[in-house]
């Protein structure tokens, strides 16, 4: 009791030099983008603004669908966009296919160079104005992605929050670690009528959402549901 | 006081208003062949009125490479503007009228001599006025200004009035001062040759500031900024970066032209250093409140420029599609901030559709096939390889275009799924296709 009351005691006596240093800032509901698909919005309530957002999964699992299903809605709605393409896979005519206003969109062709990658996204970053920016490191080699160095990711989301964009990460494992507020595991199957190819149906596998209203076993039946 | 210089034959090479200029550095060009000079405080330089009338008149005669004109030209010298004009045009040699004597030198002009221009009257609407002075017998400009003003005003309205005035060399007006256009644009020559970018900024930072200083004295801004940097070697450096908006703003300015300096540098040493610039209207914008965010233009510029340093020009951009069929057939334009949307291009809303991951370029495969139907499928690049057996398959799609041209194409294609390695993961979907005149297979992309 005398311990708190200490500790009180020279929180106020200290809290005149320090501010609020000692008041725990509580966490509010982001504003959020669409993903453009409502079952992805219903189940993250969105790519939240101001933190990074995760999609990972194995090839053709339907990272890339989703990330044009963001972009799409992003740029439909007037947002500046931003694609950071490290291995130069972007295709814009399926992207103008999918929705994407292409004036919209900056795409920085980075060759292969992730570090060229990042530093892209870190200029972009401190433009600022941007509604969405997306890096595309889908490609890269999982050993190559494990070896990021983490403040990269702490950079970003560093530089990011308490701002109104949206930075959306692709790969194929995750590689965010803490640093991403929604992450989003998928994993595809493919869906074939007839002669065509028609949809490539994404399953959720493993969802942490910025917002949690369910826990994660919930969550986990819901997706699997 | 004013003077008027009026002459037809001046060569057409040589300009009156470049003659004037030597006298005063208030010209006024009033017509073809017609100036106006204020030579008020022009006394210690040229004596009195007078004098400097019989100067100009003498100098006008004299011949191109001494200054002259070598022309006769009429001189007149009086209080108002206006009646220095009508005087100098009536008049040969030197006229001086003496301030309250107007009337006395213009008097017996006639009346069709007026200039009513000067007082902005319509051609229409002065020859009415002609008309009808013609009619009342007025001939002349004494008798015209001798008329009652009331009885003017009542018949003829304000613009009678005006010409009545006019007429009795009793205006007053400024004289419209031909001024020289500003020019946009700093030099200097340095002691020694500067090889070093750093050293650079500086001289850059200098003469920006100098040239954004005179822009914003001037309310302009500029979209094009051109460097031109003289070398040792006797060659030229130019450069030229164009903005997609108007700014003014030396830092911006200078990180952008040090970008670019980076990025293109001279092959020697600089000895001298010219920017210049094209002014234009600053950029005004009041954005919505209900408009999202876009980035700051100077700010998205120099991110552009910075970027394009990284990566390369031709690796940022907007990319545009070409009104073509040929695959991946686009081009990167320079990004630039979109204006609001139409109402048709706001109804364009996002549809689900399979995305697509390209391979750049295509990688070449060995497909195996039974009666037509790709069954297994390898391919091997540097970044990316594809093998495995094909599960699933859905094609031909046969796609031909520009026959006419070399690069014609012609192919066949297919989407596929191939069973991965690890049997717990799930088959890739991807584009191959053949090529039809060399029956070699490519993978295209990846379906994600």
């Amino acid at each position: 009791m005398r311990s708190a009351l200490s500790k009180t005691e020279i929180e106020s006596s200290i809290a005149g030099r320090f501010g609020d240093a000692f008041r725990i800032q509580e966490k509010t509901a982001p504003e959020t983008l669409s993903s453009g698909v409502t079952e992805v919005d219903a189940l993250t309530g969105g790519i939240p603004r101001g933190a990074i957002t995760e999609i990972f999964g194995p090839k053709s699992s339907g990272r890339t669908s989703l990330l044009y299903s963001a972009l799409a809605y992003a740029t439909a709605h007037d947002e500046i966009c931003a694609l950071i393409d490290t291995s130069d896979v972007f295709a814009p005519r399926a992207a103008a296919t999918a929705g994407i206003d292409l004036e919209r969109l900056l795409w920085v062709r980075c060759a292969g160079d992730l570090e060229h990658a990042f530093k892209a996204t870190d200029l972009l970053l401190h433009a600022g104005g941007f509604g969405l920016i997306a890096l595309d490191i889908g490609d890269v080699a999982a050993k190559d992605a494990r070896r990021i160095i983490s403040s990269w990711w702490y950079r970003f989301r560093r530089t990011v929050e308490n701002r109104a964009t949206a930075i959306v990460v692709i790969s194929e494992e995750a590689c965010t670690r803490s640093c991403a507020a929604v992450t989003l595991e998928l994993h595809g199957n493919a869906e074939w009528s007839g002669n065509l190819l028609s949809f490539n149906a994404v399953n959720v596998n493993r969802c942490r959402p910025f917002w949690p209203t369910l826990n994660e076993s919930q969550f986990r039946a819901q997706a699997i549901a | 006081m004013f003077a008027c210089i009026h002459s037809e034959n001046v060569p057409a090479d040589l300009s009156l208003t470049d003659f004037a200029y030597a006298f005063s550095p208030l010209v006024e060009e009033t017509r073809a062949g017609t100036v106006v000079i204020d030579v008020d405080g022009c006394e210690l330089l040229f004596g009195s009125a007078y004098q400097l009338a019989n100067e100009v008149a003498e100098r006008a005669k004299q011949s191109r490479t001494n200054g002259g004109l070598e022309a006769t030209v009429s001189v007149a010298i009086a209080a108002n503007a206006d009646a220095a004009i009508h005087a100098a045009r009536q008049l040969r040699g030197v006229t001086f009228v003496s301030p309250g004597e107007e009337l006395t030198c213009l008097g017996a002009f006639p009346i069709a001599q007026l200039d009513y221009e000067l007082m902005g009257i319509e051609k229409k609407t002065a020859a009415e006025i002609f008309e009808t002075l013609r009619l009342w017998g007025i001939r002349t400009f004494a008798e015209f200004a001798s008329l009652p003003v009331a009885g003017v005003s009542e018949r003829l309205g304000q613009d009678g009035i005006r010409l009545q005035q006019l007429a009795a060399g009793k205006t007053e007006r400024h004289l419209k001062l031909k001024q020289t256009p500003p020019v946009f644009a700093n030099s200097l020559e340095l002691d020694h040759p500067v090889a070093e970018l750093e050293a650079l900024s500086f001289i850059f930072a200098r003469l920006l500031h100098q040239l954004c200083a005179a822009l914003n004295a001037h309310a302009l801004a500029t979209n094009e900024l051109q460097v031109q940097l003289q070398l040792t070697d006797q060659t030229v450096h130019e450069r030229r970066l164009s903005l997609p908006y108007p700014m003014r703003d030396h830092k911006v300015f200078l990180k952008l032209l040090l970008l670019d300096t980076e990025m293109h540098p001279p092959v020697a040493a600089v000895r001298m250093v010219l920017l210049s610039c094209e002014p234009v209207k600053p950029r005004v914008l009041q954005n919505g409140l209900f408009v999202p965010l876009a980035p700051a233009p100077d700010k998205l510029e120099l991110t552009l420029a910075r970027l394009a340093k990284l990566v390369g020009e031709e690796n940022i951009g907007s990319p545009a599609l070409l009104d073509t069929h040929r695959p991946d057939a686009f081009v990167m334009n320079r990004f630039v901030l979109p204006g609001k949307k139409t109402r048709q291009q706001a109804a364009v809303g996002h549809r689900q559709s399979l995305g697509l991951r390209m391979f750049r370029p295509p990688l070449r495969a060995v497909v195996e096939t039974e009666q037509g139907w790709p069954t297994r499928i390898s391919a091997w690049g540097k970044q990316r390889s594809v093998y495995g057996k094909v599960v699933q398959v859905a094609g031909p799609w046969r796609a031909t275009g520009d026959w006419w041209r070399e690069d014609r194409w012609a192919r066949d294609e297919w989407d596929v799924a191939v069973a991965a390695s690890n049997r717990n993961e799930p088959p890739g979907l991807y584009r191959i296709y053949r090529k039809l005149n060399s029956e070699m297979w490519f993978v295209e992309g990846n379906y994600d």
